[in-house]
């Protein structure tokens, strides 16, 4: 009931760690790579649902409680509609790229260029990675009684 | 091009292993098979975008799909199925099927992209004219995606530049599509069904 | 001709979610349809010889910081594959929604077997 053997703990502790640094990468480096916020934000969600599998609920709901998810969830939507309401303030267009524009051209293929885009693949990140680990841990925690032996 | 028909042979046996096996734990691991493998055809049709998300995509989802058969009394399906109703549904997707496939000839061939260029003599080069060519829209995207957004994937700037009405509209199905879920696996309702009925 | 394939696989999804009893296995039809769906779009956008839309180096002109034209002539078409990318996610979504309704169906009746369910109630 409690989590997996010993050896499965010890690679994921180890494992988890990788996969959310590979996650933010993803996202942070998504508007020159492959990649972006969905693809990051899943992989972010992954990396907690590991821990789950691996440690059992009780420890993935101590690290990441559920009100917790479910403000990140609403605060990613909020961002990403905040970025297209201040398009509309100082750019003059809902979703306007007033960033890249006006204020911040950058340079081609650095990272700090493309103005708002990856401030938006941010806000999507955190968005659907919260969901998706929210709808998971919703399902975990949903009928306790002698059919759910997920966890 | 082989690999193509190889992959799509692959994911064909995958999709008919999973409608017509008995065990649900089986047809959810074959539904698994179909994803890596459309995940491997995505790499090959260069869209790596679209790979990196289908493969972890894919992980979550099999990890839903195994919580709703596993824990279960018994994954087998029993039940005999009826004769009549399987061959009338057989002839109607067969004829769907045939119909589907003259359709397809007048699509452009495979990889003359549809999009980017219309073929001579289609009847969308007759009707418009040169300004509303409909090859505007893709050669836009690729040729002023780092002019105009700064951005090196020409796809994030398609999808959080030039068309990110798109991305909110996801957004906001997303969250919905989560919220019911949630709403849906309350652990209060277990306490509401138990309730007599009046 | 790989369209034909895509097809097939569209319609073995659509009988599997008309013709089968079980919810999961509606479920799965459903799935299979969605991966036919998005495998054609990407199909239609796929040029002999292309490459992926990344600007690199190598396609950079170095003096005026712009795609070059080997690029505009090689890239495959970006725009299928931005709808798509939406689309899987949603694909998610709406997997999660479909899973935990048939969770419930089965806590109250039991059974996933659709023509039980439709005869228990009454």
């Amino acid at each position: 009931m409690k989590g997996m053997t010993i050896i499965v703990k010890t690679i994921s502790s180890w494992v988890k760690v990788l996969i959310f640094l590979f996650g933010i990468y993803i996202i942070l480096f998504g508007h020159l790579t492959p990649g972006g916020g969905f693809a990051g934000g899943v992989i972010l969600a992954s990396s907690y649902v590991l821990l789950m599998l691996a440690f059992g609920r009780e420890f993935a709901e101590e690290n990441l409680p559920l009100a917790l998810t479910s403000k990140l969830d609403c605060l990613g939507a909020f961002s990403f509609a905040l970025i297209a309401i201040l398009g509309l303030v100082f750019g003059g267009t809902f979703f306007v790229n007033f960033l890249y524009q006006k204020y911040l051209p950058g340079e081609a293929l650095a990272l700090v260029s493309a103005g708002t885009i990856p401030l938006s693949n941010i806000a999507i990140g955190v968005k659907v990675g919260a969901s998706l680990f929210l709808v998971i841990l919703s399902l975990s925690i949903c009928c306790k009684g002698k059919e759910c032996r997920f966890d | 091009m082989a690999i193509f028909y190889i992959l799509l042979l692959f994911m064909l046996i995958a999709a008919i292993i999973a409608v017509e096996t008995k065990d649900l734990l089986s047809s959810v691991i074959c539904v698994g098979a179909i994803g890596f493998g459309g995940s491997l055809m995505f790499l090959f049709l260069r869209a790596p975008d679209i790979a990196i998300t289908q493969i972890v995509v894919e992980v979550l989802g099999l990890i839903i799909l195994i919580r709703a058969t596993i824990s279960r009394d018994l994954t087998f399906i029993t039940g005999e199925r009826e004769f009549f109703g399987t061959v009338v549904s057989v002839a109607i997707m067969l004829a769907i099927f045939l119909f589907g496939i003259s359709v397809f000839e007048t699509l452009p061939r495979f990889g003359t992209p549809a999009f980017a260029k219309a073929p001579a003599g289609s009847p969308m080069k007759t009707y418009l004219t040169e300004e509303q060519d409909p090859n505007r829209v893709t050669s836009t995207y690729t040729a002023m995606g780092l002019r105009e957004t700064g951005a090196a994937n020409i796809v994030a700037s398609v999808i959080l530049d030039f068309r990110a009405y798109d991305t909110l509209g996801e957004a906001t199905v997303l969250f919905t599509s989560i919220l019911g879920a949630t709403v849906i696996l309350r652990r209060k309702s277990r306490k509401l069904l138990e309730e007599p009925d009046e | 001709m790989p369209y034909a394939f895509c097809f097939l696989l569209f319609v073995i999804g659509l009988y599997c979610a008309v013709v089968k009893k079980n919810m999961v296995k509606i479920v799965i039809g459903i799935m299979v349809m969605e991966y036919a769906v998005n495998l054609f779009l990407i199909m239609l956008g796929y040029r002999f010889g292309g490459v992926a839309p990344v600007v690199d180096r190598e396609f950079l002109d170095a003096e005026t910081q712009q795609v070059t034209a080997g690029f505009l002539n090689s890239a495959v078409d970006p725009l299928p594959q931005a709808l798509v990318l939406t689309a899987i996610v949603i694909s998610l979504g709406s997997l999660a929604l479909m899973i935990s309704i048939c969770i419930r169906t089965y806590g109250k009746y039991g059974t996933f077997d659709i023509t039980e369910i439709r005869r228990l109630k009454g």
